[in-house]
């Protein structure tokens, strides 16, 4: 028996399971309770000002909090990579204990602490820092934050720290050495750092909802709502699956760039 | 391994936590929870799904009825009607039980989606007031497929230290005075309903035009809005961190209950009057479980502790003769014929639904954006 | 200079750490809070201060959340048996492939990790819902997914390639003679794979498995999409606007499994100084022998 066998059990499950899933998308955007039809496909596609719309605004703040969470990961990371290994293992351990609590409860946590906590301690219980642009940011940079970490101390870390002397040696200041050496070889992590924020943050809906009030809405929310809250006919998935067939594209766009610049990629390589 | 082992033993420490904790009750409970006519519910087993509002019963009842009858609930909540629709119409739906609103009862019937009631198996249903009957014939002919659970009126809860002038009008919902400091209602029906009043025109409008205006003016809105809710409105206005809010009058009662700071008023321009009954989809297994859970929360006594419970007004008249005189004096728990009269009910659209769905996705599209 | 850099650097971290912290700790905190007695308890008052009690933890998983709780934990732990013993196999067998056939099928597992959990858990619905309706109109009504079934397919679906991509790296490092060699030795298939393969490479099926694990404890949007029952976070996404989540919940998962983490690090980490310390010693003496 051929060892290839034993991976038969996984490629059917992956044909069922995964690649057909893919396809109802497609199905569901030109079939309207059992009909064929492309009048929804059409009219979700082309309604410019509204999902269009927000879906350019979403990819902003997903633009924000990806560049946000790269400012303030990059040094963490970099002074994480500088230090004697056990020590930066545990501290880097530190930094990811908080994703082992679900992210739902930790977004409850910080709607409480905006809304009543900050407020509170300010003396102005009126007042309430929920349902800013400020605030989905704050939440969303804080989910997002170890995602970023992650792959660029995986990165740092590996990088020659004989090729950081050798630059030295060779007559390079600390800052010319950084940019020159140091952070032209981290760039797959920024890269899979990107990946791993950008995605997630276009397609939230759980943040805006919690943290906005329900006065903020993201692209998450517009596929959210085309499947909880419209009221089409039976199995109308219409509007929805044009959606994310949109969303999908720009995912595939998204990754295309990032592997442009990341050449370095082996096939197969792991997202983690 | 490390990893493993620890995760191991959490697991282990959160499964020991539920088979400590699932069996204790609150025991400072000194409500009275017999049955009225002295009911004996037997033996029925196997499980009842429940699809309901949240915060929507009193949880004892449904310990009480698990142990009466041996049956299982599996009880799921959702916020806005057109939730409960999506989950109905969805091939797969699980559901025995559920309590949608009047409009939606209206378009279920017209589809063939509900069972018809076995009225012999529901005899507290005599509980419920001949008035309240009248009125769901509207939308259920001959009530042949639901009965009222709960009702009440869509209007205004605001807090009377930070709104001085005299509130009877939609209007003062528009006020920038008030900017963000006001609570709108996240559903569709709720909120376009609102605008169309001020406006002047009627809830169960078939005209584009008006729906459009009414979307328009929502999108005026959206710079002066603390936040799009549901039961969260509640919390927020008993904890004066919003100065108006569009609620429903069970919520305000609560809300008014905790912070008697807070009033609540049915504006002059008219509103909804809306019920939410409780019906049995197609989709439904046990129906024995069912029929019997809806006999069991008609019982006299168990729907005036429910209704005393959730703060909503109860349509059983059973209940009702049992509740303290100020339930029944107070306007909002039971508004008068005059406000009443200004009220009326949704209604199914039909297609023109479409119209409302995209006036507020466009709506929705417009905020924070 | 240097020093205050240096005191910097660890502010820094410091202050990083506190970010990321603030709202545990806050939750845990609040779980002593007491929210009052009676029919009528409300989780939403996570504001203010009403003084210490112990009563969160006892009125715990009452009702709802008992029954999410054990629904999270029953999925998540058949989720990523079935998905470790499924992709172990698919790795073993995937490794053994041409290079083009393997590429292609790495590809394509890659698309649950790539695409988002939005997309993931919206064709999980779509699917269920295509196979259930088909079901009802061949008459197949009793044959229909149920709701439990539904989210184990969906998160051993989305746990398998973690575990594929743990394992692999570790196969490439094990010897591919060594499933030939025990073959050749009389082993079946069967025990050539338990007796030769499998030993070489667990370590990257258990951190295969506990990645599959987390991934189903942690999983919230497609459960949201795919499931008609609530596991522990759609419990809580959905009690966000009603009553509240009492924060209790928060202490009790993440408290025991944070402990235990940090000590068993914290151990390490200690036993590691000491043999710094003991090699440098060591060194020492060796020079001082030298120079002798």
């Amino acid at each position: 028996m051929k060892r290839k066998v034993f991976a038969y059990p996984y490629i059917v499950w992956m044909i069922l399971f995964i690649v057909v899933p893919m396809f109802f998308i497609f199905y569901y955007a030109v079939n309207v309770g059992g009909q064929f039809t492309l009048t929804k496909f059409w009219s979700t596609l082309t309604d410019v000002k509204n999902n269009w719309l927000v879906l350019w605004n979403s990819i902003v703040i997903a633009l924000k909090t990806t560049a946000i969470c790269l400012i303030i990961a990059y040094p963490i990371a970099y002074i994480l990579s500088n230090m004697k290994k056990s020590v930066a293992g545990f501290i880097s351990l530190l930094f990811f204990v908080p994703m082992w609590m679900n992210f739902i409860l930790r977004t409850y946590s910080w709607y409480a602490i905006l809304e009543y906590f900050i407020p509170g301690l300010i003396g102005k219980p009126e007042v309430s820092f929920t349902g800013t642009e400020f605030s989905v940011l704050l939440v969303l940079v804080y989910d997002f934050l170890p995602f970023m970490i992650l792959p660029l101390y995986n990165t740092l870390s590996k990088i020659d720290k004989s090729l950081i002397e050798a630059s030295r040696d060779l007559g390079a200041n600390p800052v010319k050495t950084f940019f020159r050496v140091v952070l032209p070889l981290s760039v797959p992590g920024i890269v899979s750092g990107i990946t791993m924020v950008f995605v997630p943050a276009i397609t939230t809906f759980t943040v805006p909802f919690i943290i906005g009030n329900g006065v903020f809405t993201l692209y998450g929310s517009k596929i959210d709502e085309a499947f909880h809250q419209a009221t089409g006919v039976v199995g109308d998935y219409a509007v929805g699956s044009t959606l994310s067939i949109i969303l999908v594209i720009c995912v595939l766009i998204s990754t295309l760039i990032m592997n442009y610049f990341d050449k370095d990629k082996e096939s197969g390589g792991q997202v983690l | 391994m490390k990893k493993l082992v620890s995760l191991v033993l959490a697991l282990a420490m959160a499964l020991l936590c539920t088979a400590a904790f699932t069996g204790c009750k609150g025991s400072e409970e000194e409500a009275d929870y017999s049955f009225a006519d002295g009911d004996q519910y037997e033996y029925i087993g196997g499980e009842l799904n429940i699809l309901n509002w949240g915060e929507y019963i009193d949880e004892e009842l449904i310990t009480i009825f698990e142990e009466e009858t041996g049956v299982k609930i599996n009880y799921a909540k959702m916020t806005s009607n057109e939730e409960m629709l999506m989950k109905l119409r969805s091939p797969d739906c699980i559901y025995d039980l559920c309590f949608p609103s009047d409009y939606i009862i209206e378009q279920l019937i017209a589809q063939d989606m509900l069972v018809e009631l076995d009225m012999s198996k529901i005899p507290n249903a005599k509980n419920i007031s001949e008035k309240m009957l009248g009125i769901t014939d509207s939308f259920d002919p001959g009530n042949k497929y639901s009965l009222p659970y709960m009702w009440g009126t869509v209007g205004i809860l605001y807090n009377t230290k930070m709104v001085d002038e005299e509130v009877d009008s939609w209007d003062i919902l528009w006020n920038e005075k008030y900017a963000g400091k006001i609570w709108q209602y996240d559903s569709v029906r709720d909120a376009i309903a609102v605008s169309l009043l001020r406006l002047g025109y009627d809830i169960n409008t078939r005209n584009a035009d008006e729906v459009n205006k009414a979307k328009e003016e929502l999108i005026k809105q959206i710079p002066l809005l603390k936040g799009c809710g549901t039961d969260n409105i509640k919390t927020s206005m008993q904890k004066n961190k919003a100065a108006l809010a569009v609620v429903y009058s069970g919520d305000a009662l609560e809300a008014m209950d905790k912070n008697p700071n807070l009033a609540y008023v049915v504006p002059k321009e008219g509103s909804n009057v809306w019920f939410d009954n409780v019906v049995i989809p197609k989709s439904a297994k046990n129906l024995e479980a069912a029929h019997a859970f809806i006999n069991f929360i008609n019982d006299a006594n168990l729907a005036a502790r429910n209704t005393e419970y959730i703060y909503y007004s109860t349509p059983n008249q059973g209940a009702l003769d049992r509740l303290d005189e100020a339930y029944i004096g107070d306007e909002a728990y039971n508004p008068s014929e005059e406000t009443l009269s200004r009220c009326s009910v949704f209604h199914d659209l039909g297609d023109f639904v479409d119209v409302f769905n995209s006036a507020w996705s466009e709506y929705k599209s417009k905020m924070g954006n | 200079m240097k020093r205050v850099f240096k005191s910097f650097k660890y502010v820094f971290l410091g202050l990083a750490l506190l970010f990321l912290y603030i709202p545990i700790i806050y939750l845990i905190v609040f779980s002593f809070n007491d929210f009052g007695t009676g029919r009528h308890v409300s989780y939403t008052n996570i504001g203010t201060w009403n003084g210490f009690t112990l009563r969160n933890f006892l009125t715990l998983f009452k009702g709802e959340a008992g029954d999410a709780l054990l629904l999270t934990l029953e999925i998540a732990a058949v989720s990523s048996i079935v998905a470790t013993i499924i992709g172990t196999a698919a790795a073993i067998g995937i490794n053994a492939m041409k290079k083009r056939t393997r590429t292609a099928i790495l590809n394509v597992s890659q698309l649950p990790m790539v695409n988002p959990d939005l997309v993931t858990g919206i064709t999980f619905m779509m699917l269920f819902a295509f196979v259930n309706t088909m079901l009802i109109n061949m008459g197949l009504k009793h044959f229909q997914i149920g709701g439990f079934v539904k989210l184990l397919i969906a998160h051993i679906s989305f746990s398998i390639p973690y575990v594929i991509f743990s394992v692999l790296p570790r196969l490439r490092q094990s010897s591919d003679m060594l499933y030939e060699a025990a073959i050749d030795l009389g082993c079946s298939p069967i025990q050539a794979l338990f007796k030769a393969v499998i030993p070489d490479i667990m370590p990257g099926i258990t951190s295969g498995f506990i990645m599959a694990l987390t991934m189903s404890l942690d999983d919230f949007v497609v459960s949201y999409f795919v499931g008609d029952k609530s596991v522990l976070s759609v419990y809580i996404y959905s009690s966000f606007r009603t009553s509240g989540v009492n924060p209790a919940i928060a202490t009790v998962l993440f408290v025991p499994l944070v402990a235990l983490l940090l000590f068993v690090n914290l151990r390490s980490l200690a036993k590691e100084r000491e043999y710094e310390i003991q090699s440098k010693k060591v060194n020492l003496k060796d020079k001082g022998g030298i120079t002798k």
